[in-house]
């Protein structure tokens, strides 16, 4: 390591005042403190000793609780190619195709997303902040895998600048960073990120007869629509092939979706890693799955079509709710920052979320437009959370 | 109506270094200084000797000119070697060289039960102890022209490798009880003594007359004076409460029995770098060489006068701090880590418990350097703070407050009710490792002087 420290050393003079490239002071400082926490010491006066988890930390945590859901995504892409096409082919054939789609994919985001974000800092000399590493994770995960490789890239710009740059930076954005890309490209390019056909990633191939590449969410939806059972309607789907939308199906995610969407067990054990760590706020899970499941009860009650009338548990199963509550509520600089106002925000967000799935005819996948939504009402959730203490101290002054 | 309080929320830092309940012997210390930069809110500081002027144990040597009943005496007899001064003139320390035995000049004796209350301020003021005693709101020297609602004293310390104020105050109830009862005196209000409710009481805070004792148990800063006025009766705007430490009513009370400034106090040695830890008795305003040169396990360290959390980095040559009752020493953290915010570890103290963050699982005690561990960012990370801070206070929307300068909403949110030491623990555990005490202290002189 004390070779790395000295080729570091050895540069240094170039990047500082005076120096050849002195504008790109911060992303050397940003790659030696990658490479080597740095060697700052405490202030004079205050506290003399810090605690060792520093943002790096935090972030690289929530890294790690989406792998299972990309590794998952990795080979259900390669396994619903190949039920699409109708061959059989091994587990590792699978993860090779799925593997291939992905990782473009997210080679894209990060890479483009960080230039982003670098020359930025440049500009505007500040610290490479690491807020990239979970954003860059994110959008790969939320996109559909035939996505065309530009509009990842330019979601990505988007995101990263209009999202979140002029606000000034990681923590000063107000909505979710991947969020927005995803939703830039939903508005911007919705045939290649909505409908029967984007989920399933065909390659040159042609699906065989009778496979149906709509997402359980469609399905349902159009169940509604035709006045069929939604149970009935998601258990005959593609029940030939074996890749009925089953609850079990759905739970482990061996449906067409999103790339790290579709499995509610991997957004499972992404939450009882982040739960677990303290990174994420169990309230808003908990919340966010509750208020979900109450919505779906609450449209069962009213039941004016069989999408309405479906079992609310199905809610928790399908499309990206579980993904998204656990990951993309869950951002703390976008959440509600006070603890009551979690337990408001993410069952809002839940509740939204079956909201517009179950009404809006246009567009059946509701977490996305429930999270920014919510987002953007983060602030008005705690102004009244801290209105109330604000009032609990006046009143004892008065007493 | 004694209280007993139970705080759930906060944290216990468990560094290595204790100090085991023995006094230590070391050669006493041969200068003395006195800081005014110790003595927060001192605005502008006027010094009443010369160098080279022979001074006794009680001669006035210093005061504020926006508070001028106010006097600091000198700590020791002997003469004035050094005023030394900073940038801009700002004077930094008033250093004596010691004699070998200390003659203390004659501030006459006070008599409790006839003295009015006037007489005891004036002379409590003039008399050095004054000093001891801390105004709430803002945490700063009280004035003499003020009667506080309530007197407040937090009869522990529960920082990290704090000395045990039981231990510390040992042979010393006399002075201890005077030094209430002059208290009690200055405030019609009550006098409440905060004692930890989590282990046995000493003797001395036990048999206390004349005040109301209140029991507190919990993590750090269940000992905190701030936090405790905060679960008996809130600071509002408008009140004014005073708090005093345990050594602060020592030295009241010397003062009241014997009529000479005794500034001598036992203070603790701790810290994982020194060799011999343990309690010594001293001077306020000490030298520390004599403790720590010769006494270390290792050369890159930090001498810290007061604890880990509030203390203030002095040098090896550096003095005790007017309020600290503890020195300690830490290795110092300058070194840079390979991958140090990535590689797990059970041997890095941390309140979380992001990935590779282990050390809830080690029950051991931690040697923690100076290491920031990580840079400077913005708030990311919500719901943290509120976990230290026993007080119902939204600390994120305070510390925005301040970096707004917005006035209104510092008072609603409770800036009252804090100092510096209340947030040290917030500043701890911040993973955006912002220094937050030094931000409270900010918005506190923005509330005070605009």
């Amino acid at each position: 390591m004390k070779a790395l420290q000295n080729l570091f050393d050895s540069i240094k003079p170039n990047f500082e005042k005076g120096g050849k490239w002195e504008k790109f002071h911060t992303l050397y400082e940003g790659h030696r403190t990658i490479a080597f926490a740095p060697d700052l010491t405490t202030k004079a006066k205050g506290a003399q000793i810090k605690d060792a988890t520093d943002l790096k930390r935090v972030m690289i945590t929530v890294v790690i609780a989406m792998v299972p859901a990309l590794i998952f995504g990795i080979l259900n892409i390669g396994h619903q190619h190949f039920l699409a096409i109708g061959e059989e082919v091994t587990w590792i054939d699978k993860a090779i195709f799925g593997a291939i789609s992905v990782l473009p994919v997210l080679i894209v985001s990060y890479a483009v997303g960080l230039l982003t974000e670098f020359t930025f800092c440049v500009i505007r000399n500040h610290p490479i902040s690491e807020g990239y590493l979970v954003t860059g994770m994110l959008i790969a995960l939320v996109m559909p895998p035939y996505i065309p490789l530009w509009q990842v890239a330019l979601a990505t710009i988007f995101a990263v600048v209009i999202g979140k740059e002029v606000f000034g930076g990681t923590g000063m954005n107000i909505l979710n960073v991947a969020m927005t890309a995803r939703a830039f490209l939903y508005f911007a390019y919705p045939a290649q990120i909505s409908g029967d056909q984007v989920w399933t990633y065909l390659s040159d191939k042609t699906a065989v007869d009778g496979f149906s590449g709509a997402t359980a969410l469609a399905v349902a939806y159009n169940a509604g629509v035709e006045g069929v059972p939604a149970s009935q309607a998601l258990a005959e789907h593609n029940a030939a092939f074996g890749a009925d939308f089953s609850f079990m199906n759905m739970f482990m995610g061996w449906i067409p979706g999103s790339i790290g969407e579709t499995s509610t067990l991997m957004a499972l054990i992404g939450a009882v890693i982040l739960i677990y760590t303290g990174v994420a706020s169990w309230k808003i899970i908990v919340s966010g799955f509750g208020g979900a499941y109450l919505m779906g009860v609450v449209m069962n009650l009213f039941a004016a079509n069989e999408f309405m009338a479906m079992a609310p548990h199905l809610h928790l199963v399908m499309g990206g709710l579980a993904f998204g509550v656990v990951f993309m509520a869950t951002d703390p600089v976008s959440a509600a920052q006070t603890e009551t106002g979690k337990w408001v925000y993410g069952f809002l967000i839940g509740a939204l979320t079956i909201i517009i799935r179950v009404t809006n005819p246009a567009y059946p996948e509701g977490i996305m437009l429930a999270v920014l939504l919510m987002n953007v009402f983060a602030p008005l959730i705690d102004y009244y959370v801290v209105k109330a203490n604000k009032t609990r101290r006046l009143q004892r002054a008065t007493v | 109506m004694s209280k007993n309080v139970k705080l759930r929320k906060g944290f216990d830092i468990n560094l290595a270094g204790k100090a085991a309940k023995e006094m230590v012997d070391f050669e006493p210390a041969q200068t003395f200084a006195i800081k005014p930069t110790d003595f927060v809110g001192m605005q502008r500081p006027k010094v009443l000797v010369n160098e080279g002027d022979t001074v006794k144990a009680g001669t006035p040597i210093l005061f504020d000119k926006a508070m001028d009943q106010v006097q600091y005496l000198a700590p020791v007899s002997g003469e004035v070697i050094e005023i030394k001064r900073g940038e801009k003139r700002k004077l930094l320390e008033i250093r004596i060289l010691a004699d070998k035995e200390i003659s203390y000049e004659d501030l006459g004796k006070i008599d409790l039960k006839s003295v009015d209350r006037a007489t005891l301020v004036e002379k409590l003021a003039s008399g050095g102890v004054w000093p001891h005693i801390i105004q709430r709101p803002f945490g700063v020297v009280a004035n003499p022209a003020d009667e506080p609602k309530a007197i407040y004293i937090s009869a522990f310390d529960s920082n990290p490798l704090a000395p045990d104020m039981g231990f510390v105050l040992q042979g010393e109830e006399g002075y201890f009880q005077a030094g209430l009862n002059a208290l009690t005196k200055l405030t019609n209000g009550k006098v409440h003594l905060n004692v930890n409710g989590a282990e046995q009481v000493p003797a001395i805070f036990e048999n206390a007359q004349g005040v109301q004792i209140n029991r507190f148990s919990g993590a750090h800063p269940a000992g905190n004076v701030g936090v405790q006025i905060h679960h008996l009766d809130p600071i509002n705007k408008g009140d004014l409460v005073w708090t005093v430490s345990p050594s602060g009513v020592v030295q009241i009370g010397k003062l009241v029995l014997e009529g000479k400034y005794d500034a001598s106090k036992v203070i603790a040695l701790t810290g994982s770098e020194l060799t011999k830890k343990g309690y010594v008795k001293t001077i306020s305003g000490a030298s520390v060489s004599t403790f720590v040169k010769g006494n270390l396990q290792s050369g890159n360290i930090r001498v810290i006068s007061g604890n880990v959390l509030t203390g203030e980095k002095i040098s090896m040559e550096g003095y005790l701090g007017f309020y600290h009752n503890q020195i300690t020493v830490i290795p110092e953290g300058d070194y840079e880590e390979f991958l140090g915010w990535l590689m797990p570890s059970t041997k890095k103290l941390s309140f979380h418990k992001a990935i590779g963050m282990l050390s809830f699982l080690n029950k051991g005690e931690f040697k923690v350097d100076t290491n920031t561990h990580g840079e400077e960012r913005p708030f990311v990370v919500s719901g943290v703070f509120e976990k230290v801070l026993p007080m119902d206070i939204l600390p994120t929307y305070l510390f925005k407050a301040i970096i707004a300068e917005d006035f209104d909403e510092m008072e609603e949110l409770g800036l009252y009710e804090i100092i510096e030491e209340d947030v040290a623990l917030c500043e701890f555990v911040d993973p955006s490792k912002n220094d937050l005490q030094q931000l409270v202290r900010t918005g506190i002189e923005l509330l005070m002087y605009s």
